[in-house]
């Protein structure tokens, strides 16, 4: 119970989280948007998801409430899924076209 | 946490759904590759089984009560919802049999994603927790990644399945920023919970704000709305035909609805926070959809472009908010479904051969040679411009009325305007068909599929331009549960 009552006084502040999410988010964001190759965008994405986990299971402390961590697990399982897809078609598009940039991926275009 | 026998009745048409994807996958090795059809088939029986079953639960006593602890709720407006997507994924699997051949895409896989799709659609319509909504959300996105890079052969679906499956991640992660948000202000993600604890306005600060614009960009992206649009020309160009059709009608409707859910139930305390950010998108979806319309040579491109402008009318509805805002785009949505499906019906009976059918010049004449199909065109277009007495006039007539009621008049002048605007482009297409003469000879596809789609959607567009009053009201019934 000491232990306890020590920890929750030297506990890291919750601002401290929210800064860590924002900054990993706005990595996430600028990798995705600045970034011309497909992988590194789609590190990009993983680090935002990641960022959106931190808050999650940040807040989901500090409100002692469980929902926040079960979100957390769904976000991480859907991102596997969506990376997996991701993935796939990026194979398809390498093997029609031989390249990974996504400054030649231009024939839509209007 | 025990979940009851009603929890289990209140998901019985989603299990069907899903349930049938996955054994259709079996079967599917069954099926010699010439008998496809079957597969569809049996997909088209899902959806009817499906149908069936949420009619069946409209008289019980499972219905507007919240069940899987807050995650799900089957109530007036997701039923609405949900046969709008059943005829939109019915329409657009009876669309793909002839295209699926003609491309030599004919695999099971295709119908199956389609119904997963749709089973995500339908939690989405029915989802009334932040966490259900944005599962909902992935799975049905996710099968059409898939679906809009099926024509693997032809470079341009690899490269539209790409653009939307980043743009798609990317949106999701802006989506659950949000999200995240929302939990660390009001402690919970179940709708009513989170409209309770928005109630005092101490909530109401600064990263509430951040919050809310997190949620529109996520959502933003999902419905194609300015300026969060920029995937959907190209997915919507690149995709296989029938499920551009199926993208702009399925989970766009789907998403509106989860959208409505969202800010009337969850965040309508704070109204006066989100409601000028929505109603910037909107407008802005309005303009620039109506607009750049314009330019395009591609039918399949202009199209997306005027469902971005179509967007940005649903948007109005919501901004209008109440009962009369949620049915106006509920009916809207249903309206869009039979009007863009007998669109895209008409451009993939031009695709035929070598034919690719998706200039709009392919279109020049055609009244000379395919009368029938310029006049169903000329429906379509009439009722995409909105024109009377074809349903696209109700439909926004319908959203003016409701923007006018709440004292709205600029936006709904601006709506009008954008929607002369859009007449141009549409009515253009019309022009072609009956004023000039045919350049070159044309061809057009005949299967069944494709005529009873094109009788479904032209008597629904006409039906519902007709004889509103029914369908309406059943939109204000199903409405008012929001």
């Amino acid at each position: 119970m000491i232990s306890r009552t020590v920890r929750r006084k030297d506990m890291v502040p919750i601002t401290w989280y929210i800064a860590l999410g924002s900054v990993l988010f706005m990595i996430g964001v600028s990798g995705v948007l600045l970034r011309k190759n497909i992988i590194i965008m789609l590190m990009g994405v993983e680090l935002m998801l990641n960022s959106v986990n931190i808050n999650l299971a940040a807040f989901s402390y500090y409100l002692k409430d469980l929902r926040g961590q079960v979100f957390a697990v769904f976000t991480i399982t859907v991102a596997a899924a969506e990376v997996a897809v991701a993935l796939g078609i990026l194979i398809a598009l390498v093997r029609s076209r031989g390249v990974f940039s996504a400054d030649k991926i231009d024939t839509l275009k209007g | 946490m025990i979940f009851g026998l009603r929890d289990v009745m209140a998901v019985i048409p989603e299990a069907i759904v899903a349930g049938a994807a996955c054994l259709l996958l079996l079967v599917d090795f069954l099926i010699a590759k010439k008998r496809k059809i079957i597969v569809a088939a049996l997909s088209i029986a899902a959806v009817a089984a499906a149908a069936f079953f949420s009619l069946y639960l409209v008289g019980t006593d499972v219905m507007w009560k919240k069940v899987f602890a807050g995650m799900f709720v089957v109530d007036g407006f997701s039923t609405f919802f949900k046969f709008v997507l059943y005829l939109a994924t019915v329409l657009s699997m009876m669309l793909s049999f002839h295209y699926v051949k003609e491309e030599d895409i004919n695999t099971g896989e295709y119908y199956t994603l389609m119904l997963f799709s749709l089973s995500g659609m339908m939690i989405a319509a029915s989802a009334s927790d932040l966490l259900s909504i944005y599962v909902a959300v992935e799975l049905m996105s996710i099968p059409v990644y898939v679906l809009v890079g099926f024509l693997q052969k032809d470079a341009r679906s690899n490269e539209a399945a790409m653009k939307y499956v980043i743009l798609g991640a990317f949106s999701s992660g802006v989506l659950l920023y949000g999200i995240s948000f929302i939990y660390g202000i009001t402690g919970t993600t179940e709708l009513s919970a989170v409209a309770g604890a928005l109630a005092d306005p101490s909530m109401h600060t600064p990263a509430l704000s951040i919050a809310i614009i997190m949620l529109v960009a996520g959502f933003g992206f999902k419905i194609a709305g300015v300026p969060f649009h920029m995937w959907a020309p190209d997915a919507y160009e690149g995709a296989p035909t029938p499920i551009t059709g199926f993208m702009s009608a399925g989970p766009k409707a789907a998403a509106c609805a989860a959208v409505l859910r969202v800010f009337t139930e969850g965040l309508q305390p704070a109204y006066s926070r989100w409601v000028v950010i929505v109603a910037i998108v909107a407008v802005l979806s309005l303009v620039y959809g109506n607009i750049v319309a314009i330019a395009q040579k591609n039918i399949k491109r202009m199209l997306a472009y005027s469902s971005i402008g179509h967007v940005g009318y649903a948007l109005l509805g919501l901004v209008a908010g109440g009962t009369e805002g949620a049915s106006s785009v509920m009916y809207y949505m249903a309206v869009y479904a039979f009007m863009n499906l007998g669109a895209f019906s008409i451009i993939i009976m031009m695709r035929k051969g070598e034919q690719k059918g998706e200039m709009i010049e392919d279109y020049t004449g055609l009244a000379k040679t395919r009368g029938g199909m310029a006049l169903l065109m000329l429906i379509f277009m009439f009722s995409l411009a909105g024109l009377p007495p074809t349903a696209g006039f109700i439909g926004k007539f319908y959203i003016f009325m409701a923007l006018i009621h709440k004292g709205m008049v600029g936006l709904a002048v601006i709506a009008v305007l954008m929607s002369a605007v859009g007449a141009y482009f549409y009515i253009r297409i019309v022009m072609l068909m009956y004023m000039k003469d045919p350049v070159n000879p044309v061809e057009t596809a005949s299967s069944r599929g494709l005529y009873y789609a094109l009788a479904i959607a032209a008597a629904g567009t006409i039906l519902l331009g007709v004889y509103p009053g029914y369908f309406i009201k059943l939109a204000q019934m199903a409405g008012g549960s929001l």
